[in-house]
């Protein structure tokens, strides 16, 4: 059985018929197939750079308005306007303004970022300088994880050959813009991606997250204004200055318009990037990318990553925007579709998320730090047939520790595998404790598995 | 050169002498170097992150000479230093192998069969997580996500990327590597060294020809969305239409079930995240005191 066979559900949009795959919207990964992508030569063929024409044409504020009224949505998993992210930078105060590009793209089954830089690493560029031009900066980061250096190799070329054409640097294309941009590679740290630890980080410090207010837009990198953004939510602002706001809104609804990256992975036949207009669902989704992987079906899914409340087949037809999403009890997040089917133990999942989120609780506050560890040690025990009953009620009560109560969002990023599972599969759980164990083999959830037993797979 | 075994049985709790430095010819190429990344930023300390990179492409991993040097670069104490330094993963502690495989073993690699791989390699290797063979070729660790979830299971050699491995796929890649044989990354470029990729994270870009476009564009996972998009890709088509599942990489199905993880092993054994206290290069007292050592070896 795949998920494919119950079809039809209530998509508040059109389901594409006979064609979902006509749903699809490639913008910013249009032209990763052409040769040599990732050059200036083959970006500026596909129109690269010319949404910065017209952004150094208008006034900042008119930039900053335009793309507020784009409706542009942070895509780094909070969802919160770009535009209004820029209108907050405090203007005539006479320090210098920042743009750091949040590039550590490590949220466990996020995987957008890091392909679109590898493929296009101008569409950031150029979003770049539209950006400072708007927010009148002189100096941008891009913060890069550490751990990807085929990435970091095409972010140093792409910002030479930037240089050389004279779109960074001194007086970028006559407009009386200044702007240097500096690649900056991290050292690995999954807390870094949370903003205010990344300038931390950015700082020379260990990546702890800071206390807010004040915020960044006011006392951000070394203590000026700041913006930081996600690199999909700059390497979208081209297109928008390039083919207008109305083209943009076409896209997606109302309070989340335009077009995203949705990255599926896991047990699907056909894992891989899919750019849509955000409130597409993932029936959709795997209706046009040829469903779970044969012979099996959808277990429980994340919609935006390993922090994000885990859905189960009942959620199908959730349109993955921020509202669809919000509602149905979990976020859009990263949009990192991590597919799980019935041969996969959903308390192994959880232990190895959580396993994660104390390794990387960066030990600033105490429900974090201990709580994430207490959570694994019982977890493990759980997962080994050591677990009690009285367990399950424990885990649940450290995460309500946790959640809400921690100093950042790991915190709660590590809560949410806890109650969502427990939620769902609290039946399952049960089924580990008292000595029996894990019920699961491992063996059978493997890439390769169905191509040692072919079809001794029960669906 | 300035090692004092004489000490090494003595605990008095006392303080540890400063770091040897570097002998002058090397300080004085890491000083140029340090000097233009520290130019790059607005305030010094920014440098620091690249600057522990920068004296790990020396040393291949960060020493007491190394956190002295980036202290005396940028007028902070080794333990301001030490601090940062141990608070991220990508620095290393000890003495390491030039080529460091990356096992992503975080929830989804790992039920794809990165367990499994992980599994494969430590008894093929004989080496636990963090060792180094024998012949210091190969340190072989679990690693977090790596943002590749569509290639899953993921390798990742000196920080270059191996896709959809197979327990088969990685001990070749490994035999490969302790062969000295050539070998290429299914994203990346061909592989330098550990100390030669620390160079790059410093901010030194990769001068080889042909590095930047080795490989190409877009992985096939990340361009099937677009494929679909332009209808050159058979798109699902409904109820009835399921495409089969993958093949492995090289399209060399195993014949041996996966090896590794039955489900009745003990909880300590499975290749955990957990963050157990390590040595810090300043509290480890086999550790060569100083680079010269080292490069003696």
């Amino acid at each position: 059985m795949t998920v494919a066979a119950e079809h039809g559900g209530a998509s508040r949009r059109e389901t594409g018929g006979d064609h979902p795959e006509k749903l699809l919207t490639p913008v910013l990964s249009a032209f990763w197939d052409q040769p040599a992508s990732w050059t200036l030569e083959t970006y500026r063929r596909h129109e690269g750079y010319e949404g910065l024409r017209k952004a150094l044409a208008m006034p900042p504020d008119d930039v900053i308005a335009y793309i507020k009224d784009s409706g542009l949505r942070g895509r780094g998993g909070a969802g919160f306007p770009t535009g209004m992210k820029w209108q907050f930078i405090p203007q005539g105060d006479g320090k210098p303004h920042y743009l750091v590009v949040n590039a550590d793209e490590s949220e466990p089954g996020t995987c957008k970022d890091i392909p679109l830089l590898f493929a296009n690493p101008h569409s950031l560029i150029e979003g770049i300088v539209i950006a400072c031009h708007a927010i009148r900066s002189n100096h941008a980061f891009i913060y890069l994880r550490g751990e990807v250096v085929p990435v970091l190799r095409r972010l140093h070329e792409a910002v030479r050959e930037a240089y050389a054409a004279g779109f960074l640097g001194k007086n970028i294309l006559g407009s009386g813009l200044d702007l240097d941009v500096i690649v900056h590679a991290g050292a690995g740290a999954y807390i870094c991606g949370e903003e205010t630890a990344l300038l931390d980080s950015l700082e020379g410090r260990r990546g702890q997250p800071r206390l807010r207010p004040p915020f960044p837009a006011v006392a951000g990198l070394y203590a000026c204004p700041t913006v930081v953004n996600n690199v999909e939510s700059i390497a979208s602002v081209p297109a928008i200055m390039n083919r207008g706001k109305d083209w943009f809104r076409s896209m997606g609804s109302e309070k989340s318009p335009g077009f995203t990256l949705y990255s599926l992975s896991g047990h699907v036949a056909n894992p891989g990037q899919y750019e849509a207009p955000l409130g597409i669902t993932l029936r959709q989704l795997l209706d046009m990318s040829g469903g779970m992987r044969r012979g099996h079906r959808l277990k429980f899914w994340t919609p935006g990553g390993s922090s994000t409340p885990m859905f189960t087949d009942e959620h199908l037809d959730v349109p993955l925007d921020y509202e669809g999403v919000g509602a149905a009890g979990s976020m859009l997040g990263t949009k990192a579709l991590q597919c799980f089917d019935e041969t996969t133990c959903v308390v192994r999942a959880v232990t190895r998320w959580t396993e994660f989120y104390a390794h990387e609780s960066c030990g600033k506050c105490t429900p974090c730090r201990e709580g994430t560890y207490w959570l694994v040690q019982l977890l493990r025990d759980i997962e080994a047939g050591k677990g009690r009953p009285g367990d399950l009620d424990k885990i649940d009560d450290i995460a309500d520790n946790i959640n809400g109560k921690s100093f950042c969002a790991l915190g709660d990023g590590a809560a949410s595998p806890i109650f969502s599972s427990l939620k769902y599969f609290r039946e399952e759980y049960e089924q580990h404790l008292n000595g029996r164990g894990c019920p699961f083999d491992p063996a059978r959830s493997t890439l390769w598995a169905d191509n040692d037993a072919h079809l001794g797979v029960k669906a | 050169m300035n090692a004092t075994p004489a000490n090494q049985d003595v605990q008095l709790g006392m303080p540890a002498l400063p770091a040897p430095d570097y002998p002058a010819d090397v300080r004085a190429r890491l000083e140029t170097d340090a000097k233009e990344v520290i130019a790059r930023y607005p305030g010094s300390r920014s440098a620091l992150l690249p600057l522990l990179h920068l004296v790990q492409a020396e040393e291949g991993h960060v020493t007491r000479t190394g956190i002295r040097f980036c202290a005396e670069m940028l007028d902070l104490t080794t333990a301001e230093v030490t601090a940062v330094s141990t608070f991220y993963s990508m620095y290393r502690r000890k003495h390491s192998g030039d080529y460091q495989v990356g096992v992503c073993t975080n929830t989804l690699c790992a039920v794809m069969g990165g367990d499994a791989i992980f599994e494969e390699l430590k008894d093929h290797l004989g080496v636990d997580n963090g060792e180094t063979t024998g012949d210091g070729a190969v340190t072989l660790e679990h690693i977090e996500c790596n943002a590749a979830c569509d290639f899953a299971p993921v390798v990742m050699v000196n920080w270059e990327f191996f896709d959809n491995q197979t327990p088969e796929t990685a001990r070749q890649l490994v035999d490969d590597l302790r062969a000295g044989r050539t070998v290429e990354p299914t994203r990346g470029a061909p592989l330098c060294t550990f100390k030669e990729t620390a160079r790059m994270l410093a901010g030194f870009p990769d001068e080889r020809p042909g590095a930047v476009e080795a490989t190409g564009g877009a992985g096939p996972a990340s361009l099937i969305g677009l494929r679909l998009a332009k209808g050159e890709a058979a798109p699902g088509r409904g109820a009835d239409h399921v495409v089969s599942p993958r093949t492995t990489a090289d399209s060399t199905p195993s014949d041996e079930p996966p090896s590794g993880h039955p489900a009745d092993e003990a909880p300590a054994g499975h290749p955990s995240s957990h963050d157990a206290p390590q040595e810090t290069s300043a509290s480890d007292e086999q550790h060569p005191s100083g680079p010269t050592a080292e490069e003696g070896e």
